[in-house]
């Protein structure tokens, strides 16, 4: 390298050390602000989290007791009564989703991640199954009132269930894919070499190691369904009575937060606050269970590999 | 499945945009009175719009910074708890947010944030109108609340994709924490966070019973926000609203059609959002889901 | 972090380097005052002091002691596993990046102990350049913006001077005459040894006085890695060049002396020939013919 050049570098490492230089407080200072941000806007989402347990928990514990999660709703103004239909219509409608929805929702994630490859129509499938994801639950309680309330004439569970298994099936379908799709491929083998046929492999082998995986995906969406209000308004419609066949309308526990919400009487709002409580504890239980499993689910899948 | 959702909602809309044409979406009238009936969208379609639009200018920034500090600063023993309790706001369903913010959250609103910007800012038009707590704005923060957890989630996985060899590339280059971010982290992961935030639109957009809740529920041309203090509606708390009510069949065609312009918008944020995803996880080499 | 009493020893530490800095006649007499293992020809750049390194409980390094002399190149090798890597990337303190990762002792550059509680770890990777073992361009940014990236990072302004630094470090690089006519076009188009030599150019462009390398070969095919040998012969002329590889024929190639590392352990220091034809331990002379490693 010529002399010339050489000046011309030790000139540009001056010019260069001399603008870091001058850059390295400001650097610092953005780099506190962002930091301080950051920090910020965990405290701003914890907030609200903290507050509304609180409350949830202060109010509703006002309301418990064992008539309160038993009885029947009182007449609109009046103390007392309970939530027992709405705690009640809430198990039967998503059991019912569950039991359409699941089944369906891993058997169409089994076909995606097992049989179907990467064709165009099964990667259609997929990305309309993401696409209903994200859908309003409005929507999906709008195709029940259609389908269903019009054809029976009638709101009734099996609307309320059409509905929010609608909402289930593109959730189990895409965790049931993903679950299978980790699971290693020697295990697959480990069969294929055994003469085992394919259907037997992915029953017997493939599903039962992704089992926990899919439960996972079962769970979270029955998490999901058990908190949704707006189908049910226009499937269940929401009644004081207990059940009395699938073709008539039930209650609902988000149903009957709503309606027990909108009452301007003081003894309505406490019920309301109660089986907030109630929901949010059947909710949370399930959503804890559902995080112990996806880390037994992490261990499990780590040992295997 | 899609597309009978769509045949379902478009069939049970067919009458009102036969009977009301374009003017649906563009019309302000809503009125249920047998002989004199009159459906408009488009105050219902702003309020969806202006409350969503609140919620994101609130929630993304939010939502970057808990994942910026989730991923990028925290140790482990806090991250693995945030993300835990993070997670948790997601699993609370909307009617309890709606429940909370209806008999507590929103005199907070009203009387920590709408009164002073009310009496000192009331010469912009924005913010003239004696607030209630029951309005377009309430709705958007309550929103934001509830959307934060989604978004932040994703965010958090998307710039958990991004490979440390970036990170260290700009941290050798002599780059401060936000420095590396800027350089390494946000270009490489701009259309996952963008799709993310997305995503939590399309939440905000469909959000249903919260909305109802809290937004003030009016009707007709009144329900044109005319400052963020007014009482607002959106399609799908209308929807919620009115729709065991529906006097005629016209009226409940018309309460559908809303659901079709809902379920249009939110295909179209959805399928943009996942594009966007997908096209960052495809488009980067090293880039794994 | 204490960020009031970096600023000024970040003056310092970025401050011109001229002959009558005080600084370095303290790096004088800390020379002369360490045992050495080695005569370096010439001064020494780096000394490493007892430094021990850590992941989580692990220990990764104990107690390393080394002098790395200055514009010349120096290669850590040594079997996977043996801690070479970390070593690097304890000399610009990236090490403790790594979640979990502690590391303590005494890396001194110049007299300044990089370890030193008043040193900002971002200033010292400013002066000390690092290229990694997979190319990692920034995949959304052109090849210019990715030389520039660094400067633009440190708040360089001037457009002039980036434009002509870009262009020199490209040069430096080895890489000028193949991209001067796609300077605009994305880092991510180009061959793995293009890349790799584009992120050559992205430290050379932050006029660091010391380039660590961190296998920088090992992603590469032998046409690319004789490349970039090439160019450490080229770069050491003016440059501190510390590379790590498990290649012992590329060490023999571009080093000048050579470190053997086993377990964490520093197993034998010295010219790189002595290293290779007249081995003191039993242990290097069985790696560098070739029986274990």
């Amino acid at each position: 390298m010529s002399e010339n050049t050489e000046k011309q570098e030790r000139f540009h490492r001056r010019e260069v050390q001399r603008a870091m230089v001058k850059n390295a407080r400001k650097a610092k200072i953005i780099d506190k602000i962002v930091s301080i941000f950051a920090i910020a806007c965990v405290i701003l989402a914890v907030i609200p989290l903290t507050s509304i347990l609180i409350e949830v928990i202060k109010n509703g514990i006002a309301a418990f007791n064992w008539d309160f999660i038993t009885g029947r709703p009182s007449a609109i103004g009046r103390a007392g009564g309970g939530i027992g239909p709405a705690i009640q219509g809430t198990l039967i409608v998503v059991g019912l989703a569950t039991m359409i929805g699941a089944p369906i929702g891993i058997l169409t994630g089994i076909y995606l991640s097992e049989f179907a490859g990467n064709g165009p129509f099964p990667n259609g499938v997929r990305f309309f199954n993401e696409v209903m994801t994200g859908l309003p639950s409005v929507v999906m309680g709008i195709v029940g009132y259609i389908l269903i309330v019009l054809t029976l004439g009638s709101f009734s569970v099996w609307a309320g269930a059409f509905s929010l298994s609608l909402i289930m099936i593109p959730i189990v379908s895409r965790v049931t894919e993903e679950t299978i799709k980790i699971i290693p491929n020697s295990i697959r083998e480990a069969g294929h070499a055994l003469g085992i046929p394919k259907w037997k492999i992915t029953l017997f082998i493939t599903f039962k190691s992704a089992i926990s995986g899919i439960l996972t995906g079962v769970v979270l969406s029955i998490a999901r369904i058990a908190g949704e209000t707006a189908p049910l308004i226009m499937t269940i419609l929401g009644t004081s009575l207990f059940f009395t066949g699938f073709n008539s309308p039930v209650d609902a526990l988000p149903l009957r937060i709503w309606r027990l919400s909108s009452q301007p009487y003081e003894s309505a709002q406490t019920q309301a606050w109660g089986a907030a409580l109630f929901l949010i504890m059947l909710v949370l239980v399930l959503s804890v269970a559902l995080r112990l499993l996806a880390q037994r689910r992490g261990f499990a899948v780590k040992a295997e590999i | 499945m899609l597309i009978l959702v769509a045949f379902a909602v478009g069939e049970g809309a067919l009458p009102i945009f036969s009977q009301e044409g374009f003017q649906f979406i563009t019309g302000t009238d809503w009125n249920a009175v047998y002989g004199r009936e009159s459906f408009g969208a488009l105050p219902y379609i702003i309020g969806t719009l202006l409350s969503s639009a609140i919620a994101m200018a609130i929630g993304v920034p939010i939502s970057l910074g808990i994942a910026i500090f989730v991923t990028e600063m925290a140790p482990h023993r806090i991250s693995t708890p945030l993300s835990f309790v993070v997670e948790l706001l997601a699993a609370v369903p909307s009617i309890i947010y709606g429940l909370w913010a209806l008999f507590v959250f929103r005199f907070w609103i009203r009387d920590l944030i709408e009164r002073p910007l009310y009496e000192h800012l009331s010469w912009i038009p924005f913010f003239d109108k004696t607030p209630f707590g029951l309005d377009i704005f309430t709705a958007g923060i309550v929103l934001s609340i509830m959307i934060i957890p989604i978004i932040s989630s994703i965010t958090r996985e998307i710039l958990r994709v991004v490979p440390n060899s970036q990170r260290e590339a700009a941290y050798s280059l002599g780059a401060t924490r936000w420095g590396t971010l800027r350089t390494a982290v946000f270009p490489y992961a701009r259309s996952g966070i963008l799709g993310a935030s997305f995503l939590g639109l399309g939440r905000a957009i469909g959000e249903t019973i919260l909305v109802t809740m809290i937004i003030g529920n009016a009707i007709g041309p009144a329900a044109i926000p005319t400052t963020l203090f007014s009482q607002g509606q959106s399609l799908a708390s209308l929807i919620a609203n009115e729709f065991n009510e529906a006097a005629s069949d016209l009226h409940l065609s018309a309460l559908i059609g809303l659901g079709a312009i809902l379920l249009l918008l939110s295909m179209v944020i959805n399928i943009g959002a996942r594009l966007m995803v997908s096209r960052m996880v495809k488009a980067v080499p090293g880039g794994r889901e | 972090m204490p960020a009031k009493e970096t600023i000024k020893p970040v003056s310092e530490a970025t401050g011109p380097m001229g002959e009558s800095s005080p600084l370095k006649e303290i790096s004088v007499r800390t020379v002369e005052t360490t045992k050495r293992i080695d005569e370096p020809q010439r001064r020494s750049k780096v000394s490493i002091k007892g430094i021990n390194a850590w992941f989580g409980s692990k220990q990764a390094l104990k107690n390393i002691n080394l002098e790395i002399e200055e514009n010349a190149a120096t290669a850590f090798m040594g079997p996977s596993g043996c801690g070479k890597t970390t070593l690097i990337r304890c000399l610009n303190r990236m090490h403790e990046m790594t979640p979990g990762a502690k590391a303590n002792g005494q890396v001194i550059l110049d007299g300044i102990d990089i370890y030193d509680k008043s040193i900002d770890p971002v200033v010292i990777k400013r002066r000390i350049g690092m290229v990694f073992q997979k190319p990692n361009p920034f995949p959304t940014m052109s090849i210019f913006d990715n030389v520039a990236a660094g400067l633009k990072l440190n708040g360089v302004k001037d457009k002039k001077l980036i434009k002509e630094i870009v262009e020199e470090s490209l040069e430096g690089a080895g890489l000028w005459e193949e991209v001067k006519n796609e300077l605009d076009k994305p880092g991510m188009g180009l061959s793995g040894g293009q890349q790799q030599r584009l992120c050559i150019a992205r430290a050379l462009a932050m006029q660091p006085e010391v380039l660590l390398m961190d296998e920088p070969t090992s992603a590469l095919d032998p046409i690319a890695s004789f490349k970039i040998e090439e160019l450490v012969h080229q770069l050491k002329k003016h440059l501190t060049i510390i590379i790590v590889t498990h290649n012992m024929q590329q060490a023999a190639r571009v080093a000048d002396h050579a470190a053997f590392m086993y377990l964490g352990e520093m197993i034998e220091y010295g010219k790189t020939l002595q290293i290779f034809q007249y081995p003191k331990q039993e242990l290097t002379e069985k790696f560098v013919s070739g029986k274990f490693g």
